[in-house]
């Protein structure tokens, strides 16, 4: 088979590879689809719960719809799940020796992160089209017609895509499932402290700071802004916010930076 | 040793300030298979994860196949197969999904892999589970699927890395069976293990670790033959014991192990000496034997002998 493949080889197999492996969680999504459910649930929930519960006793800054204030949010929240949902399957895979089989096979060496992060962007879509179809179910709609709208659900991929580059860093510094399970309900508070579901104005000084420089909330800000649902931030806001659509960007860009480098490191490092 | 196939030497690994291996060495001829003995800790895996390319070594080199585990890592890859201590197959995915998949990832095209997937799970008796989910198998099961994953590609070289600790004897015989019919086909195994009987089943030469060091190689006859054979004495008075225990530590040179109230066992120097004698020295001293036997000593006694582990009392 392959040995030492010159360059465009290699880069072959990586696709390759990587197409397998998209393949293969779409095997797992296929056998299981319990897993989508349990992560899509939960989003569900909080259309119910914020939407409906706690929503009927918030004010939108400058009027507006609740629920229509909410959605922007709930999309950034399943676009940062796609961490969490990395992360657990990278520990997952380090931990049970799956990771092992791949490192001592004659395969394409990055052909594994990218494989993961590639089968998440799909299931990521997925998510987001189920989600969409929920918002549109309690009346949440884009205003300001199909480009925009569009270039908020790109900017939604694009920050996902970062993120689940995160989860790939931190499943192999993990290596444990168990460890990576426990982290999970860590997302919630982190994508709470955020302008998803209520303003940030009216935290104290260096929550709102948090909040405001959360990813999540510049995500947010930027979807509300193109598809005009209110609670678009104007007036004295933080950077981050009042130029979301530079702030998801420059945030995705960070994180690719980053960790697509230490992952890959971390991945082929041998050592133990 | 005509055409060694797994060339270890001076393998050196740490983590930390634990010292996994002191300067290994190993040679293992092509189409044999090699136990690799040792207590637990004693630098078994550590050894393994290096010749399968997942670890690199600190100091020393080894060779699979001529090539270097380092800078040869493709070419090595290309012809070893491991299977671990843990089913590492997606759980998730069928017993023929998985085998499909890591067909895939070895590079055979896709008609291949479904071809390989199905040859291997009914050659090795799992083709009714083929299209269950490996959540649903038993551990036996599983870990004959993680077996047959290492065989997509027929390695040269299979580590087995503890290949049935935690199965139940049954499932054991059938690994067994199923790294024979491997051997006997070509593939060169090398089998780490901490069951002695394990060892004494499948292997041609043992290698004995401990403290990260080979301490001793060959047969496990050869082996057995190191520490000279033991004489098992039982006697028809308990009370007599004591002068048994002096007879014998005269006769044998070494201090007579109590293995019941009224039964002792003492390994004899290599060489040996003669049941009738022995018999009349006991009688001499007025000890009445109800049996007196010699046997060869059991791969557990050289294994405690090697490692300087006080000796199992039944």
């Amino acid at each position: 088979m392959t040995g030492l493949a010159p360059p465009l080889d290699r880069l072959r197999w990586t696709v390759t590879d990587g197409l397998t492996l998209v393949g293969r969680e779409l095997g797992r999504l296929r056998h299981d689809p319990g897993e989508l459910v349990a992560a899509l649930i939960f989003p569900a929930v909080m259309v119910v719960l914020f939407g409906y519960v706690f929503g009927s006793a918030i004010q939108v800054p400058d009027g507006g719809d609740y629920r229509e204030y909410l959605m922007p949010g709930l999309f950034a929240m399943v676009s940062f799940s796609a961490l969490l949902g990395v992360m657990t399957r990278t520990a997952a895979d380090a931990s049970r020796g799956v990771m092992d089989r791949f490192r001592s096979m004659p395969m394409a060496r990055s052909a594994v992160p990218f494989g993961q992060t590639g089968a998440d962007l799909l299931t990521g879509l997925l998510m987001l089209a189920i989600m969409v179809g929920a918002g549109l179910l309690v009346g949440w709609q884009p205003h300001r017609g199909l480009i925009p709208a569009a270039q908020a659900f790109l900017l939604m991929v694009v920050l996902r895509y970062a993120l689940s580059w995160v989860g790939v860093y931190v499943g192999l510094v993990v290596k444990n499932d168990q460890v990576a399970d426990a982290m999970v309900p860590l997302g919630l508070p982190f994508t709470m402290l955020s302008n998803a579901f209520v303003p940030t104005g009216g935290m104290p000084g260096w929550l709102r700071f948090l909040a405001d420089w959360n990813p999540v909330s510049a995500l947010t800000a930027a979807s509300r802004e193109l598809f005009g649902n209110p609670g678009a931030p104007s007036g004295d806001v933080a950077w981050p916010l009042a130029h979301a659509v530079a702030a998801v960007l420059l945030w995705s860009a960070a994180l690719l930076v980053i960790f697509v480098p230490l992952s890959l490191r971390a991945y082929q490092r041998r050592g133990r | 040793m005509a055409d060694p196939i797994v060339v270890a030497e001076g393998l050196h690994k740490s983590f930390g300030d634990t010292h996994a291996l002191r300067g290994l060495d190993l040679s293992v001829p092509r189409g044999t298979v090699c136990g690799v003995l040792g207590p637990n800790g004693a630098g078994k895996t550590t050894a393994v994860r290096i010749l399968a390319t997942l670890s690199d070594p600190d100091a020393g080199h080894a060779r699979i196949a001529g090539y270097d585990v380092v800078r040869e890592a493709g070419q090595v890859r290309a012809r070893i197969g491991l299977a671990g201590q843990h089913a590492a197959v997606d759980e998730k995915l069928t017993g023929r999904g998985n085998l499909r998949m890591f067909g895939r990832l070895s590079h055979l095209s896709r008609r291949e892999a479904h071809r390989r997937a199905d040859e291997l799970l009914e050659r090795f008796g799992l083709m009714d589970a083929a299209e269950r989910q490996v959540t649903g198998y038993s551990g036996g099961m599983r870990r004959r699927l993680d077996l047959i994953t290492s065989l997509i590609l027929r390695p040269e070289v299979l580590f087995l890395d503890e290949p049935t600790t935690g199965l139940d004897p049954r499932s054991r015989s059938e690994i067994w069976d199923h790294v024979r019919e491997l051997v006997a086909d070509g593939t060169t195994v090398l089998l780490t293990t901490q069951y002695l009987d394990e060892a004494d089943q499948l292997a041609d030469d043992i290698a004995v670790v401990d403290h990260g060091q080979v301490i001793a190689t060959g047969t496990p006859d050869e082996l057995k033959a190191t520490i000279g054979d033991r004489l098992d004495v039982v006697l028809e008075d308990p009370a007599t014991l004591r002068p048994a225990a002096t007879v014998l530590k005269a006769l044998a040179g070494t201090d007579p192990t109590t293995t019941g109230a009224d039964r002792l066992s003492v390994a004899l120097p290599a060489g040996g000496l003669r049941l009738a004698g022995i018999v009349r020295e006991l009688d001499r001293a007025g000890v009445a034997a109800a049996d007196v036997r010699l046997r060869r000593p059991t791969l557990d006694e050289v294994f405690l002998r090697l490692t300087d582990r006080k000796e199992l009392v039944r």
